[in-house]
């Protein structure tokens, strides 16, 4: 083996790489609070398909499928390029927000709906059988039980986004991949840089669950936590 | 104190409740017994305007229950309901359990429902459970917790729907214990069930059941010593 | 030619041809990838607490790094240690190992699902622990999360199309050249998005049925 490590180039770049860092967590927590918004209209619009559809459940369940049965990178693309037919020009930031709210709102649209479906119906006749009008019952008895069933899906997706967002590499949006692929393609150290790359990824990654597991903790205690 | 006329409830083809007359007075106690299927449980249902109907009429103190203009979780506050299925929220203590529904619906302070479920607890036993989880209770105690929870609304009829026929054997009694003290308080209550020993010693009347119809009603001497309709003798021959 | 011109009957070809390659990677790589998961997963059963640690330590880190990370990780790696590996052979070997870090999880929580009840019934009818194993614990527990692995095999199809990154003409490669060149996004997208949608829906649609009479 005849290669030298270089990693000194690396480390003085490391508060850059941080601070590039806070770009992926921004990109994915928006696309998270998005798709946690639109994944819940998505899941009662489907929900209550009885029967009949109206244009609005079709449109649901499009949406919920296509999320999930064609890669990121293709949803990425078409916000990127496809939306460029129509003369939309979408800035990179753009791109990656779109295209992971997308995705996770279809995600999180069928964690929401399992969550709901799992709650027994006589739940909800109890809570009413006291007097409890429909928003209360929702608000104190179904929506905290969602919540504990979808915790862990939930944290799951807030990786995944996170994970994905390295995909703005691809689209021109320099967070932490996009800046390490910047920096290397000028040092030509490709591997050093993306080395450390991931172990920052690994280190968000640990930290979101380590998060996740105290506030379900301290959410669940009822259950033994999650 | 109820007032049930003509009272016709269909699941689409199926025709549950065919024509009940009934009228049920205060401090009264009605068990209501019958094969699964007799259409009882879908009697409590409609009584709380949990299940529509389709003709007829259902009168509580004077209130229509199925009026378009009646304010049902008005009138449920006095209607208070317990389960086959205990139904206890998972995500609550005992006390907030009970709690929940007099803060919110009846708009209480935190400190006085908490203050009047725990007394609610205590009446049923439960007094030493304020802090657990329905997960850490037995069948028996989270049965209770739902009578608690249904009193502390202060209604002034329960309605009891097989409240122990999905419990294990050894735990019947600490609940049948609880209604029977209801009882003797003088709470009006209307009790579907399978334990036929209960609706003899405690029931002021008994009506049975039988697919859809309310085949006969009376006191329960009479209706367990000398039935009068051919499907009751038979229904008590096999239960006894 | 020019270097601009509208989409031809021979572009439909290539993108075949790319949607081919999109199957073989991404075949290849479930093909092994789940039949070392399998034995990892067991592993992971049967293993003393310190190597089940470890090994689930090793395979975590293939879950908590971005794919397209790894990607360029091994590709530029392997020149460094002596031998340079071509786009096909990285990006295989790299969906490999995240395959077997899935699929190793989802086979251990089917074996760990096998009530131990149902094994020592089995064991008290003289089965022993290898005949247990082949007719009793892996039917049950592997069939019980046959979806969560159709589910797995579906995300790999679908990220295999970051093996483009090495400049392997998959599927999205594709497209993405011959959208360059004719200016026709719509159509395009459209073709490279319904074959990986129609090979996606109806599985994941078949695996929950699966699941949901399991389940019964």
């Amino acid at each position: 083996m005849d290669y030298n490590f270089h990693w000194q180039p690396v480390i003085g770049r490391l508060p850059d790489l941080l601070l590039a860092s806070l770009d992926t967590l921004q990109v994915a927590a928006l696309s998270i609070v998005l798709g946690i918004v639109i994944g819940l209209l998505l899941a009662i619009l489907r929900m209550n398909a009885r029967g009949r559809w109206t244009p609005l459940q079709w449109f649901a369940v499009a949406w919920i499928e296509i999320a999930r049965n064609t890669p990121v990178l293709f949803q990425l693309f078409f916000f990127g390029f496809g939306l460029g037919a129509w003369g939309w020009h979408l800035s990179p930031f753009m791109i990656v927000l779109a295209g992971l709210s997308f995705n996770c709102a279809g995600y999180l649209a069928e964690n929401f709906r399992g969550g709901f479906q799992s709650i027994p119906d006589t739940q909800y006749r109890a809570a009413r059988s006291v007097g409890m009008s429909a928003g209360q019952t929702y608000y104190h008895i179904i929506i905290p039980q969602v919540l504990r069933k979808v915790w862990h899906p939930l944290t799951n997706q807030i990786v995944w986004a996170v994970l994905m967002s390295s995909l703005g590499m691809l689209v021109g949006y320099q967070e932490l991949t996009g800046s390490a692929q910047y920096f290397a393609s000028r040092t030509y150290r490709i591997f050093e840089y993306f080395a450390v790359v991931a172990l920052i990824y690994y280190a968000l990654v640990k930290l979101i669950l380590m998060a996740s597991r105290m506030l379900g903790w301290r959410l669940f205690r009822s259950e033994g936590g999650v | 104190m109820i007032d049930i006329t003509n009272l016709h409830k269909r699941f689409g083809p199926l025709h549950v409740l065919k024509g009940i007359n009934l009228t049920v007075d205060k401090g009264e106690v009605l068990s209501v017994i019958g094969s699964s299927g007799s259409g009882k449980s879908t009697l409590l249902y409609c009584i709380n305007g949990l299940e529509s109907i389709q003709d007829g009429s259902i009168r509580v103190d004077d209130t229509e229950v199925h009026h378009p203009k009646t304010d049902l979780n008005r009138l449920r506050q006095k209607l208070g309901m317990v389960f086959q299925q205990w139904n206890s929220f998972p995500h609550l203590t005992a006390l907030e359990n009970v709690a929940l529904a007099p803060r919110i619906v009846k708009g209480q302070s935190k400190s006085e429902a908490s203050e009047r479920a725990s007394e609610q607890l205590n009446h049923v036993g439960l007094g030493d459970k304020l802090d657990s989880y329905p997960h850490a209770l037995s069948g028996g105690q989270q049965q209770r917790l739902a009578i608690a929870r249904a009193l502390a609304m202060e209604p002034s009829l329960m309605l009891f729907d097989e409240a122990t026929s999905a419990l294990d054997p050894e735990l019947v009694g600490e609940v049948l214990d609880t209604m029977r003290m209801l009882a003797r308080e003088g709470m009006t209550m209307i009790c579907v069930t399978h334990e036929m020993g209960f609706a003899r010693d405690v029931s002021d009347r008994v009506a049975y059941f039988h697919q859809g119809i309310m085949e006969e009603i009376g006191p329960p001497e009479q209706l367990f010593n000398t039935p009068q309709s051919e499907h009751t003798r038979a229904f008590l021959s096999k239960v006894r | 030619m020019d270097y601009f011109s509208g989409l031809q009957l021979k572009d439909l070809g290539f993108l075949a041809e790319a949607a081919g390659r999109t199957l073989l990677i991404s075949g290849v790589s479930i093909g092994i990838g789940s039949l070392v998961g399998l034995i990892f997963g067991w592993l992971l059963t049967v293993l003393g607490r310190t190597g089940r640690f470890l090994l689930n330590a090793v395979l975590d880190v293939f879950r908590s790094i971005p794919l397209l990370i790894q990607l360029v990780l091994f590709y530029n790696l392997f020149p460094i240690i002596g031998f340079s590996l071509g786009p096909f052979a990285a990006g295989t070997l790299v969906l490999t190992v995240y395959t077997v870090a899935l699929v190793s999880n989802v086979t251990r929580s089917g074996l760990e699902s096998v009530s131990p009840d149902l094994r020592r019934a089995a064991r008290s009818l003289g089965l022993s622990y290898w005949q247990d194993m082949r007719h009793i614990v892996w039917p049950v527990g592997l069939r019980a999360v046959f979806p969560a692995w159709v589910g797995v095999a579906l995300s790999v199809v679908k990220d295999s199309a970051l093996v483009s990154v090495l400049g392997y003409v998959e599927l999205l490669r594709a497209s993405q050249t011959l959208i360059t060149r004719t200016q026709e996004p719509l159509i395009i997208l459209a073709i490279a998005g319904a074959f990986y949608f129609a090979l996606s829906f109806p599985m994941a649609r078949a695996a929950s049925l699966y699941e949901k009479r399991w389940a019964q």
